[in-house]
Order: C-alpha cells, then structure tokens, then sequence
C-alpha cells in the first residue's frame, strides 16, 4: 500500500516535469515562429504591389488574412483591397480552394468586398444596385470613396440613390465623428429605410452616454431629424403601398367576377365551376408555355404569354360551351340545381387535372413581368400586378364595348332584361345564352392565364379566390358592369385596409359581416335590375 | 291549392312529387322497405364474411403492412412520393426474400387529407386488416388524430416527415428530424459568421402545430442567445394563402438595414406566391435570405424556381449527397417510378422525406428479424439502436425515444431544384424530442422510463 | 293545401314503414350481432364497423334537417357544416377538459393550449366543465347563430342563389377562423385524443356501443320531429313557400317567420348530430367545417331524395358508406366518384334514391298504364 503510494507520488512528479519542459518548448517555439513570421511580412508584401501576382503569393496573403495579429491581418488587408481586380478574385478562388477552415472564413468577408467593389462597375444595374446595398452593411470604411466615384458617374438614379444611401450609411457607422451630422442629414434627405435602424442605434449610443453626447452633439441632432423626415415619409409610402395592393387585389377580383357576373345576370345562374375554368386557363398556358419550349428558339420564349393569353381565352370558352351544352341547358329556371351541378362538374375536373397534369406544375413568368418598378423610395410596384391591373382595365372595356356596341351585346342586354319578350321578338335565347355562358367561360380563363404570374398553377387553383368573386358578384348585383367593378374595388380595397392591423383572416371575416349587413339595405345588389320582378 | 294546377306549370310540378304516389298501396312500401333492409344486410354480411376467410388463412401468408398516405386532396402533392418510396422498399425487401421468410403484403389507404379519415383509417388497418405495422401520416395534424388509435390498439407506426417535437409516443417510430436536428441548427447557421450573422428573425409559417411549436422553441432559443424580443417577427398565414403581398411588405420593412432572415415554416402551395412576391418587390436572398424548413426536392420539382434560387433550406438529406448508396437510391426510384408508370415519372426526385419513409421500412425489417416475431412489442423493443446505411449516411434508431440520429445539412436552392450543401453538420445530431429551450427538465426515454419523465435537475 | 295534406298520409305510411324496419335493423340487430356472435363467426359485426355506422346516422340526423330547409322549404344552405360543427366542438371541449391530466403534456389544460402558451383555460372554456351545458351548448349555440343569421338573411329577403352564396361565405370564414390558433380551439388540429365521457371510456366498446344505441335514438326522435313538424299546419306553409314564396306572403302569411324557424330547427338538428359524432369518431377539425363538406351534406341529401325524410337517411348513410369503400379500393376516383354524384343527381335522378326506388316500383306499371307524370326537382319558382 504503501509503496504504491510513493511509486504514484513519483509518477505524478514525473509527469509534471515533462509537462513543464514541453510548455517551455512549446513556448519557445511558438515566439520564435512569430518573430520569423513577423519578419517574413514585409518581404513578402513587396513583390505582391509591385508586379502582377503569383498563386503563390495570394496564398500567402490568404494566410495572413487568417492570422490572429491584428496588424498582420490588417496589412493583407490592405494590400488586397488596393490592388484586387477581376483575375485577382479567380486566384483567390483558386487559393481558398484546400485552404482551412479558418483561412476562408477570413477570406470570405474580404473576397465580397472585392465583389461588391467590381460590381459597383458592371454593367447591369441591378448588379451595381446590389453591389452597393452590401457595401452599405459592410462596415467597411474603405467602401466609402468608391461608393462616392461610382455615384458621381451613376446614370441610373435608384443605382444612385442606392450608392449614395450605402456611402452615407457606412459613415455613420464606422465613420469619424466629425462627418457624422453631415451623413445622417444626408439619410434624412434620402429618406432612406435602410438608414432607420441605424440612425435609431447611433442615437441611442449616443444619448445613453453624456461624454459622446457632447461629442456628437450636431450629430445627434441631424440624427433626430433624419428619424423624423424617414418616418413621416414611410408612412405615407405606407399608404401608397396600401392603396396599390389594394387595387391590385381588386383587379384580380373583377377579372375573375366579371365572367360570372355576365352570365349571372343573363341566367341567373352561378356557375360553381368558374374557378375550375380559370383553372383551365392556366393549364392552357402552361401547355403554351411547354409547346414554346418545346418546339421554338429560346430567345421567342418570352413571347410565349402573350400567346397563352388567347389560347386561354379560347380554350376555356371551349370548355364553357360544352359545359353549357352538356348540362347547364337543362337546367334553366333551376339556379340551385345549377349550382350542384356545375360544383358536381368542377369536382370532376379538379381531379382530372390532378390525374393528367400532377400536382403542381410551374409556369415561368416572362422575364419583362418579373421584378419591379421603383416609383418612390421604398416603394416597388410589381410588373406582374401592373400587368393585371391593366388586363383588368382592358377587359371591362372590351366587355363594355361588345355589349353597348355591338349588336351581341344588344340581344344580350334585351334577354337580360326580358327574356319572353326577346324571344317573341325572333331573338334566339338559347343561342344567345350559349354564346354569352361560352365568353363568360373565356373570360375565367384570361383570369387564370393572369393568375399564373402571382401563384402558381395547380389544379386547386380556382378554388383560391373563388368564394371572394361569389361575393363580388352578390354583392354587385345583377345586370349592370358598373356594380361588379365597383364591388370588386370595393372588396378588394377594404381588404388590403384592413389586413394589416387585422390580419388576413379577421380582414375577411369583417368584410362578410359588412356585405350581409349591406344586403340588409340592398337584398339584390348594388344594382338590381329596377322593374317588377316576378316571383 | 287545386286552382294553382290550372295555371302555374310549376306549382304544378311541385305538387307531382307529392302527389304522385297517392294511390299506390302500403304494399309497395313493403316491399320497398323490405329491399332496403336486405340491401344494408347484404353488404354487412358479405363484409364479414371476407373478413371471416381471411381470418384463417395460415401462417404462411404475408406479412401485412399498411401504408397511410393521402393519394387525393391537399397533401397529395406531398404523400404521394412517400407511398411510392415505400412501396419501392417493400418491393426490395420482396425480391430478397421477404422478411422471417414471408413475403410483404402492402395494404394503401387513402385518407385523402381529411384529418377525421386519418384516424378511420388507421383504425381501419389495425382493427379489420390487422397489419403489423404503418407507415404514414405527413402532417402533425394527421399524427396527432391517429396517435390515439395507435396507443389504444397497440399498434406500430413510423412517420417519415420532420415535425416539432414535444411527443413522446410508445407506437410511434419518428425517422423524420426532431426540431434540435433541422429548425435549431439552421437558425444557429445564419447567426453564425458564414450564415452572414443575422441578427433579425421573422418567423412566418402557415398556422397550424408544427410552425407555432417550431417558432416556440426557436423564440426561446433566440431570446437564450441575447437577440432581443424586437428583433423577433412571428406571423401565421392560414392554408393555401395566396397574397402575400402585405407580408412581403412588413418584412421589407423588417430587413430595411440589413441583417435579417426569414424562417419560413410556409407550407405547400403558398410558397409560390410567397417567394414570387418576395421577389418582386425588389427583396433579394442577400438582404434577407429565407430559410425554410418546408421546401424540398419534392416541392421544388413542380414550381417555378427562379424565384427561389439561392434562398436555404434545412434538411437532413438531399438528393444531391454525393455517397455511392445515394446514387443507387436516385436511379432505383426514378427506375421504379417509371416502371409502374408513376405520373410525372421522368421528372420524379428524392428528398428528405422520401428518404426516410423509405429507411423507415428498412428499419423495420431489420428489426423484425432481429426479434424474430411481428408483434409490435418486440418489434420496438428490437428498433432501439438499429442502424442502416441510410442514402444520406448512416443513421441509427435512437436506444430509448424512438427518433432517429440523423446528419443536419444546410442547403442553398438551385436552378434546377436541387440544392446545394453549403454546411453540414459534424458527424449525426442526437434528436431531442422535447427541446432544452422550452422544456428543459423533460425528457423521452422508453428504457428506464414511461415515456416522457422529468429529469432530475 | 288541404288536398296536399290529404294526398301526404299514405305516402308518410310508406315512410314509416321503410323506417321501422330500418330501426329493427340499426337498433337492435347491429348491436346484437356485435355483442352476441363470437369473433369470428361470419354473423358478427365488428366494433369497427359499428362505430362507422354510428358515425354515418350522425350524419344522418344532419341531412334530417338540411332536407327539411332545402327538400321541404327551399332554401339551399351551403353553410350547414358551420352548425355541425359548433355542436362538435361544445361538445369537445367538454371532452377535452374532462382528458384532465392524461394529456401529453400532463397539464390541466388542454394540450393545443400548451404549446400555444396559453397559460390559463379562457373565459368561455369554462362552462364546459359539466357536461350538461356542453349537451345543451351543442344544440342552443347553433340555434341562436342561426337566429341571428337567419333573422339578418330572411328579414331582408335574401333568398335563392344569394342565400346561398352566403351561407358559402360564412362556412368559408368560420372554417378560417376555427383554424386559427388565436381562437383557443385547436386551430387546424381541432380536438382530439379524447379519453371518457361522464366517466366511461370512450376506448371500451361497450362506450361505443351505448353511443351508437344513443345516435339510433336520436335519429328515431329527430325523424318524429320532422314528421310532426312537416304534417303540422306550419309544414304546409313551408312547403307552399317553397312553391311560391309570393303567393305564401300575399296570403297573409310571413314567410321570414316560418324559414327562420325551420333554419333553426334545422340548424339545431345539425348542432346534434356534430354532438354525436365527437365522442365516435374522437376527433374534430375545421376539416369538417369549410365550404366542401357542407356541400357534401348538401349531396346526401340529394342523392337520397330531396323532399322525403327517410331519402335522406339513406343518403346521409349511403354516400358515406360508399365513400368509405371507394376511398378504399379507388383512391383517385372518388372525386370523380362524387362529382358525377352531384351531376347525376340533378340532371338524372332528381328525387334521389327514393325517387329512383319508387319509379322502378310503380313508375313501369304507372306507364303502362299512361298515368306517368314528369317528376320534377323541389325548387322554388324562378323570376
């Protein structure tokens, strides 16, 4: 026992002595590589300004980058910065490529920059705008001149705006305390968003401790400023955005009623299956789209939409005439009947759809419909949703044209009106009602062909929205466009209003207590069809 | 009443329908009745009595399996590749031999998305085709309305599909992620350096359990790591949402200067519009990457992707692992696909799901032959610790909660759909069914405890 | 109206006849032939099946009152899953509160409640804690939502397509609003995992069994309810309504009173048969709220024939029962399935299965012998 013990005392002294010679050797060496190391810098950083770079020597800045003495890695960094250029960033791929882990964690954030920096002179302007937004995070003082050059040769404003945005933002961040007034009055003035939180952050940094605050006392009173010129005027952006998103609704809402209110107001009938038609409309642009693909040069593809939206147009006015001779004609006088019928009917080409086509296929907006137009600062209006907005405008008017001009339109408006008398007058109703039920048909399916930009297209699809332009159409009232237009602005405006404060779903459920309380003064509509109506 | 025939053809046809039978005798009802009465007999009858021969067939005969996914309604885009995956192990392990020297026999059944059918169903397979295990369910909701029929009848079932947590079932086998194997390590990539250090979340989900219960643990965890509780957005759109265009706003609003992510639990059909909007109103991955925890190969196969590119996603697998098995896992399914004539069969992809629906089976087969029996008893007791070489590696079936360990892999979306790894984690994840941030003191344990216990502090 | 009501005695006979050999079969020889028999002989009826019987009179008790608005009066409901569904969930919250602390979680409150942090049971949970006020709640809730709705749509005379593109919209937004979380009920999940009722568990079969007994029952009594009420002065009205609203009104008659009144009794009818269902089926989502299954309820109705009670039984149960095997054997064809149902129903055989029944019985001997006349579909006068 005793032994034992002693033989443990000594190993114990043993091991410690080694500990303590290896620690020593450890030590000595580790200062010794520093000291090699410190030396080896300048050397090494010569050649890489003077001539043009070796793999070689990017390496060895990308280790540098990685070092853990401040000084070193700052020098590397300089020297990247100042002399990167395009064939630069492909060596420095090339270098990071079996590099540590450590080494392209370092080399990551000064590889964007360089990025950013190219960028700032590309040609596309969305790569420019970019190149400059990330500058702006990047808590990189050295960004600031070159934001400032490239800004003063921008010819696009909001590439502009944004590099002047990102320039001031980095110098009131980062920036010396100086040329921080004049870098958030400069905010103030851009009415920037991005600025906001850290205008916010500067003036709480700066109000919470009283030595910078007499330090930064302009500044903090241009910060302020800045607070309130960027607020007040998001919340008018906020309104305009609003009303937009509003319209934008409502024009998807009456591109989709408008179809059913006609054959509504002709028939009496709604037809269930409308959404199942726009449902048809899509698919047929989605074939358009594949056909496109298929079988004509890329550089046509884009073209392919503005096919798709006739081929929708006729494809569904196909289907809605044979909907209407196969089981709607039977059913006149009946409304409710027609409404479990034509349910019946959408059921079956939901799962028709799913059978044939799957579950979700893809159609790709045309590159001219993707992206945006910015009309403010912060505000961005959608080509897509414009797009809708004006198909809408058009397709009321051309309604509005073939029923007032045309002589369709007067034999429709006459069976509308009274159907008996139009037939006692030679005017076939039966032809007039296919025919109106067929375009009212083609009609959902522009509607769908439309959707395919916002959503995507899935057999599901005409159920989405379908309920709201039931809603529209009641709530429109029989026989006059002007009711489903504005009920349909209507709806949809008051939807968007109200859904920010509360919610999508509360936002609908309000809506549906206004219209019942609404047809409580109005049973029939906005416009009802005046004249005695017989029971 | 008589006057209104004269002259109103309608009044008229209604008083048909009522008046029509007026002279026909009691008899005819008699007989009437008497027809549907046997008709209902009849049926229940022949019902049982297919039931009653099957009940003697011998020992020999398959073993049943049954597969519980919605081929029809909302979750088929999803279920269906589950059942495919499923039935293609089934067909594996078949032409091997079988399993203890029987042949695998699957029975499907579609709950077609209807919660209340899922638990019929299950009921279904356990009380009248007495199978010895299921494979199914994708949401939680379908989850939790068979659980209880699973608990009450004794019966087996593994669930493919990551989920959130807090569950702890004696019949259930989870090979999908646990919420510390998929929602926390993605957010704690996009906090970390080469996430880009986001310091802003806006968690938005479609509302139902798995993103509430998701972003409650994720809330939590943020809150742990000092990001402070106004940097923190939560926000539910109901199913099938399609306009996203007031969110779209508020989160540019939110990311304005940089330094936010969205976590977007956002489910099925309503990402379309979703990323299309993102997209449109000028937000790009750079200012505000999404990461989402419900976007696979799967989904992706159908929509339009060029809005989507280059946002993340966290997954345990992706079709685009680069081992040998996953290789051969890629071709056997597009090959089986095409061979039974799958719709959509030349465009078909794996994914996460679909890769652990299809281990799952393994997973089960392995340990049949290890308890030699299918009595579910033995059969769970035999999974604890099972491994296989899964396509996305090996994993191994946890010894005492019944989830599984699984590698953590964070991906970038691609043109094509597929994805990129841009991190992955170290060696697998130990899944913990209930969170150390929200409920720290409890835990799973199916050894040395009744399931959920509280550990000692 | 007179002669109408004499002309409806013999036809009501033929009814009752049909229903008292179906209650013989459902009320005493299921459950004896899932009691008695041993298991495996051929005779026995399984709990299973059993408890999806139970599950379809249910539905049965529904179609009772959706025939009554819509066969008898009119008036097509598209938002009749709305008051099942309350009946449902007052009757699962009292289930839910009654798991106590047999739940996941262990916790008091209900589950959902838990991971939705919501600390303490709110206000309007309460009540049900006994479990009369739950039975209660699950019949007088929807009555008194169908009081205020009808009130507001028939005072206003909403009627016909309008009518039912509203009710449409109510079931759309109550389904919105039963899956949102905020509301403490279960969101999309509903409630579920229920373990007893008055202290019996609902896992024992012979639970389930006093149940199905319970549903037959109320079945039989909500049938006499509207036997009465259609052989009563009142059913006349609704029926004279049906067939001319106007013609009703300028008799002296108000016809808002009478459809507000057969909306609620059929809205009640509805809260029931959601009550009985909760405790069989053991779950309740807004699944079973939204705008298609209130039109599938719309097709039982239909199919089994419009404008008879026991047409609707049979559709209620008959429909279900063949979805239950399609869904089975035919996943994919079901929607076909169904939609061709919705179809055929109006364009083929408006009167339903009864009606199809009945021209195969007398329809042949009538047209022999030149008495046939066209059966038309129960509508109201269009304008």
């Amino acid at each position: 026992m005793q032994g034992r013990e002693l033989t443990g005392v000594k190993d114990r002294l043993g091991i410690g002595a080694i500990a303590g010679v290896a620690a020593l050797a450890l030590f000595v060496w580790g200062e010794f590589a520093r000291a090699v190391e410190a030396s080896a810098a300048p050397v090494l950083s010569v050649p890489s300004i003077a001539g043009p770079l070796a793999l070689a020597d990017v390496k060895a800045l990308t280790e540098r980058l990685a070092s853990d003495d401040p000084a070193v890695h700052d020098q590397a960094f300089r020297i990247i910065i100042q002399t990167g250029d395009a064939r630069f960033l492909v060596l420095l791929d090339e270098a990071v490529v079996d590099a540590d882990r450590a080494t392209r964690v370092a080399v990551k954030p000064v590889k964007d920059l360089l990025k950013n920096k190219l960028k700032l002179a590309s040609e596309t302007d969305d790569v420019r705008r970019s190149a400059a937004a990330d500058l702006g995070t990047s808590r990189q003082l050295s960004a600031v001149p070159w934001l400032e050059r490239a800004a003063a040769n921008e010819p696009n404003r909001w590439v502009r705006y944004a590099m002047e945005e990102s320039a001031a933002l980095l110098q009131l961040t980062v920036g010396e305390t100086v040329l921080k007034a004049r870098a958030a009055t400069i905010l103030g003035e851009l009415q920037s968003q991005n600025g906001l939180p850290a205008l916010k952050e500067f003036v709480q940094q700066a109000a919470s401790d009283p030595v910078s605050r007499e330090a930064n006392q302009p500044a903090l009173r241009a910060a302020q400023g800045a607070i309130e010129q960027i607020e007040l005027w998001s919340t008018w952006a906020n309104v305009f955005e609003t009303v937009f998103r509003g319209i934008s609704l409502s024009s998807i809402l009456l591109i989709m009623s408008v179809g059913l209110a006609i054959v509504f107001g002709l028939m009496g009938v709604i037809n269930m299956a409308h959404g199942e038609l726009m449902m048809v409309g899509a698919y047929a642009t989605f074939v358009t789209q594949e056909l496109f693909k298929a079988f004509l040069p890329p550089h046509l593809f884009d073209a392919y939409f503005l096919v798709a939206l006739p081929v929708s147009f006729l494809v569904a006015g196909i289907c809605g005439l044979i909907l209407e001779a196969t089981v709607i004609r039977f059913l006149y006088g009946r409304p409710l009947e027609t409404m479990l019928a034509t349910w019946g009917v959408s059921l079956v080409l939901i799962q028709s759809a799913r059978v044939y086509f799957g579950d979700l296929t893809a159609v790709t907006a045309p590159a001219w419909l993707s992206g945006g137009a910015q009309v403010m600062v912060g505000v961005y209006l959608p080509y897509n949703r414009l797009f809708i907005i004006g198909l809408s405008v058009l397709c009321v008017t051309g309604i509005y044209v073939l029923l007032f001009r045309s002589n369709l339109g007067l034999r429709v408006r006459a069976v509308t009106q009274n159907r008996n008398m139009s037939a006692c007058l030679g005017i076939p109703t039966r032809k007039v009602d296919a025919y109106t039920f067929a375009f009212g048909s083609g009609l959902a399916g522009l509607a769908g062909c439309a959707l395919t930009l916002v959503g995507n297209v899935e057999p599901g699809l005409g159920q989405n929205y379908i309920v709201d332009s039931f809603m529209v159409v009641v709530t429109g009232g029989v026989g006059k466009l002007a009711g489903t237009i504005v009920a349909a602005l209507g709806i949809g405006s008051l939807n968007k209003f109200l859904e920010p404060s509360f919610g999508a779903v509360y936002g609908k459920v309000f809506i549906l207590v206004l219209v019942i309380l609404f047809l409580q003064r109005r049973p029939s509509g906005l416009y009802a069809l005046k004249g005695r109506q017989v029971d | 009443m008589t006057e209104d025939h004269s002259d109103s053809t309608i009044g008229d046809a209604r008083t048909t329908t009522v008046t029509d039978e007026a002279g026909s005798s009691r008899r005819d009802f008699l007989v009437q009745g008497a027809r549907v009465t046997a008709g209902v007999g009849i049926a229940a009858v022949l019902g049982n009595l297919g039931n009653w021969a099957l009940s003697y067939a011998a020992d020999k005969a398959p073993i049943k399996i049954g597969i519980l996914h919605s081929l029809s309604g909302t979750m088929a885009i999803s279920e269906v590749s589950l059942r495919d995956s499923v039935l293609m192990a089934v067909a594996e392990i078949n032409a091997k031999g079988g399993v203890l020297g029987r042949q695998i026999q699957p029975v499907v059944v579609d709950p077609a998305s209807n919660w209340d059918l899922f638990a019929e169903k299950a009921k279904q397979l356990l009380l009248q085709d007495k199978v010895a295990v299921v494979f199914g369910c994708w949401t939680s909701v379908s989850r939790k309305s068979v659980l209880p029929v699973f608990e009450k009848n004794n019966g087996l079932l593994f669930y493919p599909v990551q989920y959130e947590g807090e569950e702890c079932s004696r019949n259930v086998f989870y090979t999908g992620a646990a919420v510390n194997q998929q929602a926390v390590p993605a957010v704690e990539y996009l906090m970390s350096k080469e996430g880009g250090g986001c310091k802003k979340f806006y968690l938005l989900g479609t509302d139902y359990v798995y993103p509430r219960t998701t972003n409650k643990i994720l809330r939590a965890m943020l809150l742990a790591k000092n990001v402070p509780a106004a940097n923190i957005m939560e926000e539910y759109t109901p199913f099938h949402h399609q306009d996203y265009q007031t969110i779209v706003g508020k989160v540019k609003k939110f990311a304005a200067g940089g330094g936010a992510a969205v976590i977007s639990t956002v489910n099925g059909d309503s990402n379309v519009p979703f990323y299309k909007e993102f997209a449109n109103q000028g937000l790009r991955a750079e200012d505000a990457p999404i990461m989402a925890f419900s976007v696979a190969e799967d989904e992706l196969r159908g929509m339009d992707t060029t809005a989507l590119v280059g946002h993340l996603a966290a997954w345990n697998y992706y079709q685009s692992v680069d081992t040998p098995q996953n290789k051969q896992f890629v071709t056997s399914f597009k090959t089986y696909c095409k061979k039974n004539n799958l719709p959509d069969s030349d465009k078909r992809v794996t994914d996460d799901p679909i890769e652990a629906a299809y281990f799952g089976v393994h997973v089960w087969k392995q340990a049949v032959e290890k308890a030699n029996s299918i009595e579910v008893d033995k059969v769970r007791k035999a999974v604890y610790g099972q491994k296989f070489l899964a396509p996305g590696g090996e994993i191994m079936m946890d010894l005492a909660n019944q989830h599984t360990h699984k590698p953590v892999l964070i991906g970038e979306i691609q043109k094509d759909g597929q994805f990129k790894t841009v991190w992955r984690s170290k060696g697998l994840v130990k899944p913990e069914p209930w969170s150390e941030y929200t409920n720290p003191e409890k835990g799973c344990d199916w050894i040395d405890h009744q399931g959920t216990y509280q550990k000692k502090a | 109206m007179i002669a109408e009501a004499a002309d409806e005695k013999p036809r009501d006979g033929g009814e009752g006849l049909t229903f008292w050999f179906l209650g013989l079969v459902l009320l005493i020889i299921l459950p004896a032939l899932n009691v008695l028999p041993s298991d495996d002989s051929w005779l026995h009826v399984s709990d299973f099946t059993l408890n999806r019987f139970g599950k379809f009179l249910a539905f049965a008790i529904l179609a009772l009152g959706l025939d009554l608005i819509w066969g008898y009066t009119g008036i097509l409901s598209l938002g009749h899953g709305v008051f099942f569904g309350i009946g449902a969930y007052c009757i699962g919250m009292h289930l839910m509160l009654t798991i106590g602390t047999e739940s996941v979680y262990g916790n008091d409150l209900p589950d959902f409640m838990v991971w939705n942090q919501v600390k303490e049971l709110p206000l309007f949970w309460k009540p049900f804690y006994s479990f009369w006020v739950a039975v209660l709640g699950a019949i007088l809730v929807p009555v008194f939502c169908a009081l205020i709705f009808g009130f507001l749509a028939f005072r206003s005379r909403i009627k016909g397509v309008y009518f039912a593109i509203i009710t449409q919209a109510v079931a759309l937004s109550a389904w919105l609003v039963f899956n949102r979380n905020e509301t403490n009920l279960g969101g999309t999940n509903g409630l579920t995992d229920f373990k007893q009722i008055l202290g019996f568990r609902l896992s024992e079969s012979g639970t389930q069994r006093a149940l199905y007994v319970i549903t037959v029952l109320a079945l039989g009594g909500a049938y006499f309810l509207c036997r009465w009420i259609i052989q009563s002065r009142a059913g006349k009205v609704l029926v004279a309504i049906r067939d001319s609203e106007q013609r009703v009104f300028f008799s002296g008659y108000s016809p808002a009173t009478y459809k507000l009144f057969v909306f609620v009794v059929s809205a009640g009818l509805a809260g029931l048969a959601g009550m009985l269902y909760v405790p069989q089926v053991g779950i309740i989502t807004p699944g079973q709220i939204g705008v298609l299954p209130s039109l599938e309820m719309v097709i039982w109705v239909a199919v089994g024939g419009r404008g008879t009670l026991i047409g609707a039984i049979i559709g209620a149960v008959g429909v279900n029962f063949g979805r239950s095997i399609l869904t089975n054997y035919f996943p994919e064809l079901w929607p076909f399935f169904l939609g061709g149902l919705f179809i055929a129903v109006v364009l083929i055989f408006p009167d339903g299965l009864v009606g199809l029944m009945r021209r195969l019985t007398i329809g042949s001997v009538r047209k022999t012998l030149g008495l046939e006349k066209p059966s038309a579909a129960s509508e109201g006068a269009q304008p």
